[in-house]
């Protein structure tokens, strides 16, 4: 179908906590300039999906290609390289908590010394702004912050860069909806602008059809589904549809332990 | 019925598990040194954690320090005057403070106040996935967290304990002129005639090891904590109890390499 390599291509991935097997063969390939949605119950393994493709977990068995490389098999220092070319956010914010709002935008660029300290202060107030965030947040320390500005300074911190592949998880979860769609509309801006490929997770309809170009739908470790992210809803796939319409009877039965 | 065996499977896996910790202690402590030779450096990291050891941890050792100098002059007296031999508490309190105590409690102290910071903020910072967002913004989390402070640690440790030596002795110095009938001068020439480079230079040793001991269990309790606020509060408690029976462990064998 497509003549392009993907950007990121997974196989068979693996991954059991103890005796729970959370990923249990992800075949997914995402194209390059893509926004790729992954759609999944809670606790059904999508944060530790991207965790395992930024090599923060490792998982059991399967391959990782970003641009047709195996990941797994890297050196550090390609590893390394590779991060310095890749965006995270994380589903807590998982801001530093002992640096201001500021050195936590630009540390990417501070430690890649693309910037001064001098110069960190307005770039982050640059970034900040496309974020919705007045330049005096960068002085506050995250603990100041409500839950939904942390989600927003992650997302600053995670983009600040110009990463050229972008990992969202959960970008919008704790945004009033305006703001929700504030950052939609940031996150395709952002991956237009840079070209960037981006893989976000989402529990939000709304958002994925306005994020994604493509979705994929994760269930009991497998990816069970992958389609137009436009088509939510309406795809045909009982399981998917259930899911996109938040509807309690249908296939997926809420494991409800006794 | 109970397996007989069963009760020596459970101490060969504990024992296996013992081993199994000691080796990842040591592969953390390498990469950790290791970072400190390899740019980049982080002076900042490495400020904050020296000033937070030895900075913040005067007030706790010096008071430490001079009462246990004063401790150690009117133990000494009421045991020394049944045979004669008073004049010999200068000495004593300054080979005790300087070979012994100044160290050992510093190093206590210290393991209290920094063992468990460490823990709990790199325990914090890996249970909500700080560390992880570190590797992801081209920063090695050893290199940035780890390496640093067991730097701090090291260094600040004998400075700390330079401070402890002179004001245990000045303890034992205000009892001996102030109620056991010493002159000021006699009681200081005593001091300094008896103690020896050795004396001192072995208890900086100490220090240095003490230091390099309290911020590794520190980090490494922190690093590699599982499971939320309980888990930070059990790498807190494991921090400092692991240090300070290592602290008295290693004052054994570092005595023992200078004296023994
Ligand atoms: N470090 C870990 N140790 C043990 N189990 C883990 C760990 N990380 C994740 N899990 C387990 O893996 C499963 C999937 O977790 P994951 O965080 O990927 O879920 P998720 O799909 O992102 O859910 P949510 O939408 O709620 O964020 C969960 O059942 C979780 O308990
Ligand atoms: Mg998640």
């Amino acid at each position: 179908m497509h003549t392009t390599n993907p950007k990121i291509r997974l196989r068979g991935l693996t991954k059991r906590f103890g005796d729970k097997l959370v990923l249990d063969g992800v075949d997914l390939d995402v194209q390059p300039g893509q926004g790729m949605v992954i759609l999944g119950g809670s606790g059904s393994g999508k944060s530790v999906t991207i965790k395992c493709i930024l090599g923060l977990i490792q998982p059991d068995a399967g391959t990782i290609e970003i641009d047709g490389r195996n990941v797994l098999a890297m050196g550090r220092r390609d590893r390394e390289a590779l991060l310095d070319r890749t965006g995270m956010l994380f589903q807590n914010a998982a801001l530093f908590d002992s640096l201001p709002v500021w050195e936590n935008v630009c540390f990417k660029l501070l430690a890649q010394k693309r910037i001064t300290r001098a110069q960190a202060r307005d770039k982050a107030a640059e970034v900040l702004a496309q974020v919705g965030l007045a330049a005096s947040v960068g002085d506050l320390s995250p603990n100041e912050l409500s839950g939904g500005m942390q989600k927003r300074v992650g997302l600053a911190r995670a983009i600040a860069a110009e990463p050229d592949i972008i990992f969202f998880d959960e970008p919008t979860t704790g945004l009033d909806p305006i703001m929700g769609a504030v950052i939609d509309g940031l996150i395709v801006d952002v991956v237009e602008r840079l070209g960037a490929t981006a893989v976000s997770i989402t529990h939000d309809m709304a958002s994925a059809r306005r994020i994604g170009t493509k979705a994929a739908m994760i269930h009991k470790g497998r990816i069970v589904w992958t389609g137009a992210a436009s088509a939510l809803g309406e795809t045909g796939n009982p399981l998917v549809d259930q899911f996109a319409r938040g509807e309690r009877e249908g296939p997926i039965q809420m494991e409800l332990r006794k | 019925m109970l397996n007989p065996l069963s009760f020596l499977a459970l101490i060969g896996g504990a024992a296996l598990a013992a081993c199994r910790q000691v080796g990842a202690l040591t592969l953390f402590a390498a990469e950790a040194l290791s970072h400190l030779l390899r740019p980049p450096f982080y002076p900042r990291m490495f400020a904050r954690a020296f000033v937070e050891i030895a900075y913040f941890s005067l007030p706790v050792v010096a008071l430490t320090a001079v009462f246990t100098g004063m401790v150690l002059a009117l133990q000494s007296y009421s045991g020394f005057s049944r045979f004669g031999a008073e004049s010999a508490i200068a000495n004593v309190v300054v080979l005790s403070i300087t070979r012994e105590l100044g160290p050992v409690l510093a190093g206590l102290m210290v393991a209290g106040r920094i063992g468990a910071a460490f823990a709990a903020e790199i325990g914090t910072m890996r249970v909500t996935d700080q560390i992880d967002a570190l590797t992801t913004l081209s920063t090695n989390p050893m290199k940035y967290l780890v390496a640093p402070r067991l730097a701090a640690g090291t260094l600040a440790m004998p400075l700390l304990v330079v401070v402890a030596d002179i004001l245990g002795v000045m303890g034992g110095w205000l009892i001996g002129t102030t109620q056991l009938g010493f002159s000021s001068a006699s009681y200081l020439t005593n001091t300094i005639n008896f103690v020896q480079f050795e004396d001192v230079f072995s208890g900086l040793v100490k220090a240095a090891v003490f230091g390099f001991v309290i911020t590794l269990m520190g980090c490494w309790s922190g690093y590699t904590s599982r499971g939320g606020a309980q888990g930070v509060g059990a790498a807190t408690t494991m921090a400092v109890v692991s240090s300070s029976i290592l602290i008295l462990a290693l004052d054994y064998v570092v005595t023992a390499m200078f004296f023994g």
